[in-house]
């Protein structure tokens, strides 16, 4: 099938909506040239001319004193040479209609201008109305980049860190330990906390399947928190360079039977609960086959606690426990 | 394939943001309406068809890295899902037919790689 776009990958598709959000984020003022050369209106097009030459530039805002009074640009310059005139001053051959734009507008602003009015250039003006820079569409792609290369080399330095956080710090047992309160029916953010694992395991470095199992295994220790218990619960998950500890806690009800709750099918849940999908009686199966040690304690004084090991430093058989009722 | 043939193919409906979908490459498919089973069967880059369309889908998708979540038999879901969806990355994909129909349409046009 013949592609109708050009291939994008998904790397440039993400920074193609980046630059978007750049485009109404950045201030004209962070992209554009300050310092910028100018003229006066009683010069010869000759003085011009040569300024252009010798600035290596194809146009300039024209100031009286302090005042913005036109532009000059490479196309008045060739109509004047056309003209074979280049005594006249600029006065006689600068645009005096001017398009402008304010610093504080943001880059977008300047996007729509240069589509809409076809200018190669827009002179800028601060808040009290003076020339404070110039923008060209180049000044706009290089701000682009530049900014871009911030998020970048900002992610980098988030992911570098992370990553040598456990070397960076000295103990006999360094580790990093994320909570997670888990409120009861709470579907809207169901599955928010596994996501936020997930991605702090990618950031410190784990290996995606190794991320992914750890997502599945707590997303599934999650929903039970929303939909099992009387308060909601807690979710600790405790990374070390070796392995990755992830518990599920509550203060009840309790579980009647844990050897039947690890039984594929075997559900508690309400007919409203299956209607959202869950209650497949999947959910500790899942977790089983995910990580590489489950153990689910529960009581009806002390609620339920399921703990969860994945190892990291070998490939580890999947040595499962089984539940047991204390 | 790739998911804009899926896409043409199927007549779907885009609910996410516009993307390159010849560049994204799908190879396998899931179908059911239980998530947990979903999460055990579900590969990843995978498609998954669902007559379910509240919000905790998108989690799910999310978490199995899945390429697309196409909903069947017209349950659209809510603005709160589709804002979501865009967030995480994951395309949500409309039809007005039945899961069983979509499922053997994607087989008939070569899916396998449950």
């Amino acid at each position: 099938m013949a592609s109708r776009y050009p291939v994008i990958s998904d790397a440039d598709a993400e920074s193609i909506t980046r630059v978007e959000e750049l485009a109404y984020e950045l201030r004209i003022e962070e992209v554009m040239t300050t310092n910028v050369f100018t003229l006066s209106p009683e010069m010869t097009m000759k003085a011009a001319l040569d300024s252009f030459q010798k600035e290596r530039i194809s146009g300039a805002p024209v100031k009286l004193g302090d005042t913005l009074v036109g532009l000059l640009s490479i196309e008045d310059l060739i109509r004047c040479l056309r003209d074979g005139r280049i005594d006249l001053t600029v006065a006689d051959y600068m645009s005096d209609k001017l398009i402008t734009i304010n610093t504080f507008d943001p880059v977008v602003e300047a996007l729509r201008l240069f589509v809409k009015t076809k200018v190669g250039r827009l002179p800028v003006l601060d808040s009290n109305k003076k020339l404070a820079g110039i923008l060209t569409k180049g000044d706009i792609t290089n701000g682009l980049l530049k900014a871009l290369q911030r998020d970048y080399q900002a992610e980098e330095l988030i992911r570098y860190r992370a990553s040598h956080l456990f070397e960076d710090i000295n103990s006999d047992r360094t580790s990093l330990i994320l909570r997670y309160n888990i409120k009861k029916d709470d579907f809207t953010h169901g599955g928010a906390a596994s996501n936020h694992i997930k991605k702090a395991l990618l950031r410190l470095g784990a290996d995606p399947q190794t991320a992914r199992r750890c997502g599945i295994a707590v997303y599934e220790a999650e929903m039970n928190l929303i939909i099992h218990t009387d308060k909601g619960g807690t979710l600790r998950i405790e990374i070390e360079p070796h392995k990755i500890t992830m518990e599920a806690y509550d203060e009840g009800p309790g579980i009647d039977d844990v050897e039947k709750a690890m039984q594929p099918g075997y559900s508690t849940a309400t007919e409203k609960v299956r209607e959202m999908g869950f209650g497949a009686g999947m959910g500790l199966v899942n977790i089983k086959r995910c990580v590489n040690e489950m153990k689910l304690i529960s009581s009806k004084e002390r609620g339920t606690n399921l703990f969860m090991v994945m190892h990291l430093d070998r490939q580890v058989t999947n040595q499962q426990s089984y539940g047991e009722n204390k | 394939m790739n998911l804009q043939e899926i896409i043409d193919n199927l007549h779907l409906k885009l609910l996410t943001r516009e993307n390159d979908f010849y560049s994204i490459n799908v190879e396998s498919g899931y179908a059911s309406d239980l998530l947990s089973c979903v999460m055990t069967g579900a590969k990843s880059r995978g498609v998954w068809i669902t007559l379910m369309s509240h919000s905790n889908i998108i989690a799910v998708a999310s978490l199995l890295d899945l390429s697309a979540i196409i909903i069947t038999e017209n349950a659209m879901p809510d603005e709160d899902t589709i804002a979501k969806a865009n967030d995480e990355g994951i395309v949500l994909l409309l039809s007005i037919h039945p899961t069983f129909q979509i499922v053997g349409q994607l087989w008939e046009m070569g899916l396998r790689g449950t």
